[in-house]
């Protein structure tokens, strides 16, 4: 390896010493507040690094990873993704009795995993990626373990993500005896010339894509995700939300773009996104909790991306791109206002407790407000503009189905991230008790300021992230 | 630039009446006022130093071009010619009429509850305004989180039902309007290798007969929810019935008039070949709408509803006259569509009225009100009667007029549609016949019109007549815009064939 080499991967390697580092810190000083403090450093330096490496991209280092703009920029918004996290679980187990300072080693390899992921251009690598984002979920998902859903989300995370890197696994075995490569590149070239011959590659094929539905959480592999979601933390939720899925569905995007050629690959994914946003709206109406309610909201916007994804070309690249980072913002926006709002006792899951919230906190009412209007693609915010970009893309590549399923779900989507609203703005009756709610730290304030307020300068001023995108990613 | 004064003010004003609130509940009530009136005076100053122009090709009275999102050939576009500024100048009054309406009625939530109202005031200024179909869309959807709101948290009785109902329903219709934008951007980018969103390069795109019906659907059934157009009305009852005074006033008097200004301004001019082979069905529904509008709002006894189900009938006029599309149809439902709002409007103000002093709408409740309060049962039955086309005040001239207009094209419909005129006296008289006259069995005793209600009420009788036996300066103001767009059709029909 040359020096250029590390000069690529320098966000990588920042972010794995950060997670060393902190391993180290906890071992001589226990201490939260220097844990996180340090975490955050580390990532704020990983993210710095964005820029050295960007000047030796695009670079292939070691046959295992690519380093190009394109992985800059998810790698960025991966690592800026953490961040976030790493301030909402600071000011959330700050409020715990428990040993805290473990949980932001978990983070920091999750993301490395996630970053591996993102990067990788061979199947070793990918595996490799997949397992070191995944493992420390099962810790962070359970990272309280006094409460029994959270051990019993591990648990299911666990078994599930297990049987999925399986799959995966014999996929990749299929694949290389068929073929005798496990470079992806190559990979997806061969196939996109010979389309899937023999049985063995459809069947790795099918494993691989199996296995990639288990993370994403699409239909019909999404069983885990409302329990999941409820169980874990509300911060570990939003990371499985924007990192996780976001990591995967970045790769897909980067590579898998030309297996979409072969006109069977094509309709599973058809097939995948129509049943996400179909299944992931309408179960979402039942819900009465707000964790399961956003489980199932992120799985049809799961599936529009997907829609983005199948559209294919280059404005279908650029509307994936911006719909993942207004969705991340999104997405961590509302289980921010949900992590705040915990207390030492749990937190507020049922929308009973949300009843009047606007009322009591109208700030923290109008930050989560805005989110859910994201969610439900509202004007003015990032989440309308994101929407109107992924629907271009699939008008543009006249895939009208999938654009009618979009528009006619999402107007059932609208109906329950109303509920929510409802509740929000109900006049407090006083009969109910109402529970207890911390007061904010600053960093909450600001994080949440600074969440709402990208979301509304990007949903007014979509180009500030075009330009970006077009620059890198597009 | 003023122009984007013109939403801006309204957004910053209500963004500044939330904490206002702290200070006192008079505080964001006074600073919607001011930023309405500015507005209103602006606009005024723009018509007057731009003048009468025909709007569509760079000549408009006022117009502003900014880029936006380059590369999506999205721009910050907006014009104002001669249509947008009669309904320009019909969003600030009666703005300024729901704020005042809204003056006792609203004592709780003051701050957030003046946010809403100038936001939804600002996404209809957006939508009269936009030349780009982005941003139409973009103030199109504004408006309509806001209205929900004001209908969920200040409404009525079952006002989380309607309010859901409402946001449904435009929701669905909207995105529909979207693809169908988007059909059109890139139809328009296949023929011409242009990406553009911009009304007057989109007139007179080629299209396929297939493909411009399909879109001209997915524009008309946006703009027939909220005009509404039977068998999409059936939110419009219930929004309007569980909406506060305020929402119904700007429901009825400016949302409606949303869907009429885009059948107008878009659906006739972007797809004219479609337009005329729909028109059959659109003048049949024209007139399922002024008919089955007439016999409910006769049916109901709430006193909202039935003030609700007149809209239904009266705006089948616009619909009429926008699909009859000549001279007289047009100015005659451009018409309807100012002196409807300015009747209904002050319609739901007075039921408002009622409601706060007698906490009830039902029409058995009343009875005898003629006695309490003379003034305001003589201004109901000044509106009612507007309402229903007494010849002298100013929806008689509309109604007429696309009457006359629509006789040339389809004098079947425009019979049958004058029925509906007709019937429209019956629920009239059944209304000022029940609530304000008879004896006072429920013996009712309350305050009549307070000095500001019945300033608001003197100003829109005043406006009333004078569209009624004045209209002319009114005519005048929109004949150019109106000739440019049927020129436009004209052209644009034969680039087609």
């Amino acid at each position: 390896m040359q020096s250029a080499d590390f000069l690529a991967l320098l966000p990588l390697i920042a972010v794995s010493a950060a997670s060393v580092s902190v391993m180290v810190l906890i071992a001589f000083h226990r201490g939260h507040r220097s844990a996180a403090l340090l975490s955050a450093a580390g990532l704020a330096a990983a993210f710095a690094a964005l820029w050295p490496a960007a000047r030796v991209a695009p670079r292939t280092v070691t046959g295992l990873l690519t380093v190009d703009s394109t992985v800059l920029f998810y790698s960025g918004l991966l690592i800026a993704a953490t961040f976030v996290v790493a301030v909402l679980s600071y000011g959330y187990f700050e409020k715990r009795e428990t040993r805290r300072e473990e949980f932001y080693i978990l983070l920091l390899v999750a993301l490395c995993g996630a970053l591996v992921l993102v990067g990788s251009r061979h199947l070793v690598s990918l595996f490799l990626g997949l397992e070191l984002l995944s493992v420390p979920l099962y810790g962070m998902i359970a990272y309280l373990p006094e409460q029994r859903r959270s051990l019993e989300a591990g648990l299911k995370y666990l078994i599930l993500a297990a049987a999925s890197a399986a799959f995966l696994l014999f996929g990749a075995g299929l694949i290389y005896a068929q073929t005798g490569t496990l470079d992806l590149p190559g990979l997806v070239s061969l196939i996109r010339a010979a389309g899937p011959g023999s049985l063995l590659l459809p069947a790795g094929l099918a494993l691989i894509i199996a296995g990639f539905g288990f993370k994403l959480a699409v239909v019909p592999f999404h069983l885990w995700t409302p329990d999941v979601y409820q169980g874990a933390p509300a911060p570990v939720a939003a990371f499985i939300a924007s990192v996780s899925k976001g990591a995967i569905l970045a790769l897909l995007v980067r590579l898998f773009a030309p297996v979409l050629e072969v006109a069977s690959v094509a309709l599973i994914f058809t097939i995948i996104a129509i049943a996400s946003m179909t299944a992931g709206n309408i179960l979402a109406l039942l819900q009465d909790n707000v964790k399961r309610l956003l489980a199932y909201s992120s799985i049809a916007h799961i599936g529009y991306m997907l829609v983005g994804f199948l559209a294919g070309g280059q404005m279908a690249a650029t509307a994936v791109a911006y719909y993942l980072v207004a969705y991340s913002i999104t997405v961590l926006g509302a289980f921010g206002a949900i992590a705040v709002l915990a207390n030492g006792h749990g937190e507020p899951e049922s929308l009973a407790d949300y009843r009047g919230l606007f009322w009591r906190r109208p700030a923290l009412g109008a930050v989560f407000t805005f989110m859910l209007l994201s969610l439900a693609g509202v004007p003015v915010t990032a989440g309308f503009f994101a929407k109107y970009y992924v629907l271009a893309a699939g008008v543009s590549a006249t895939v009208w189905l999938l654009a009618l399923v979009l528009v006619l779900t999402s107007a059932v989507g609208a109906f329950y991230y109303l509920r929510v609203l409802v509740a929000l703005y109900a006049r407090p009756d006083g009969r109910r008790e109402v529970r207890e709610e911390p007061p904010l730290s600053r960093a909450d304030w600001v994080l949440l300021g600074t969440l709402a307020g990208l979301l509304l300068s990007l949903g007014v001023f979509p180009n500030l992230l075009l330009a970006v995108i077009r620059r890198t990613a597009g | 630039m003023i122009l984007a004064w013109l939403i801006v003010i309204p957004l910053a004003a209500g963004v500044l009446a939330w904490p206002a609130a702290r200070l006192g509940n008079a505080w964001p009530r006074w600073i919607s006022l001011a930023a309405l009136a500015l507005n209103a005076v602006l606009t005024i100053s723009l018509w007057a130093a731009g003048g009468a122009l025909p709007g569509v090709r760079g000549a408009w009275a006022a117009e502003l071009d900014w880029p936006w999102i380059a590369d999506l050939g999205i721009r910050f576009h907006l014009g104002m010619d001669g249509f947008s500024f009669l309904l320009l100048m019909l969003t600030f009054v009666l703005g300024i009429l729901s704020v005042l309406a809204s003056w006792r009625e609203i004592t709780s939530g003051t701050g957030f509850f003046h946010l809403n109202l100038m936001w939804i005031l600002a996404g209809i200024t957006g939508v009269f305004l936009a030349l780009d179909l982005f941003l139409f869309y973009f103030a199109w959807e504004l408006m309509i989180v806001p209205m929900y709101f004001l209908i969920s948290i200040w409404g009525h009785e079952r006002r989380v039902y309607a309010a859901l109902k409402f946001f449904i329903f435009t929701q669905v219709s909207g995105l529909l309007m979207l693809v169908a934008i988007l059909a059109l951007y890139f139809a328009h980018h296949a023929a011409t290798g242009v990406y553009t969103l911009q009304y007057t390069d989109l007139i007179g795109t080629p299209l396929d007969a297939g493909a411009a019906r399909w879109i001209m659907l997915g524009f008309f059934v946006a703009f027939a929810v909220k005009l509404p157009v039977f068998p999409l009305h059936t939110w419009l009852p219930d929004a309007h019935t569980e909406a506060p005074t305020a929402g119904s006033v700007i429901l009825a008097g400016l949302m409606l008039k949303t869907g009429g200004y885009g059948l107008l301004r878009f659906v006739v001019p972007l797809f004219p070949g479609a337009a005329r082979e729909f028109a059959p069905f659109a003048l049949l529904l024209a007139v399922i709408g002024i008919l089955y509008g007439a016999v409910l709002a006769f049916a109901q006894t709430d006193l909202k509803r039935l003030v609700a189900y007149t809209s239904v009938s009266h705006l089948g006029f616009v619909l009429m006259g926008a699909f009859a599309w000549n001279d007289l149809a047009l100015a005659g439902a451009l018409m309807t569509m100012i002196a409807h709002g300015l009747s209904t409007g002050a319609l739901f103000v007075i039921v408002g009225a009622i409601q706060q002093r007698i906490h009830t709408r039902e029409i058995e409740g009343m009875g005898g009100l003629w006695a309490v309060a003379p003034y305001m049962s003589g201004a109901a039955m000044f509106f009612t009667m507007a309402s229903l086309g007494l010849p002298g005040l100013g929806d008689f001239v509309g109604e007429f007029l696309v009457l006359a207009g629509t006789y040339r094209v389809a004098p079947w419909h425009a019979v049958l549609a004058a029925i509906g005129v007709l019937a429209s006296a019956l629920y009239g008289l059944k209304l000022i016949q029940r609530a304000f006259h008879g004896p006072n069995v429920h013996q009712l005793a309350f305050p009549d019109l307070r000095p500001r209600e019945a300033l608001m009420m003197a100003v829109m009788i005043g406006m009333l007549i004078w569209l009624g036996v004045y209209p002319q300066p009114m005519l005048r103001a929109f004949a150019p815009a109106l000739d440019a767009l049927q020129q436009l059709t004209e052209t644009a029909g034969h680039a087609v064939r």
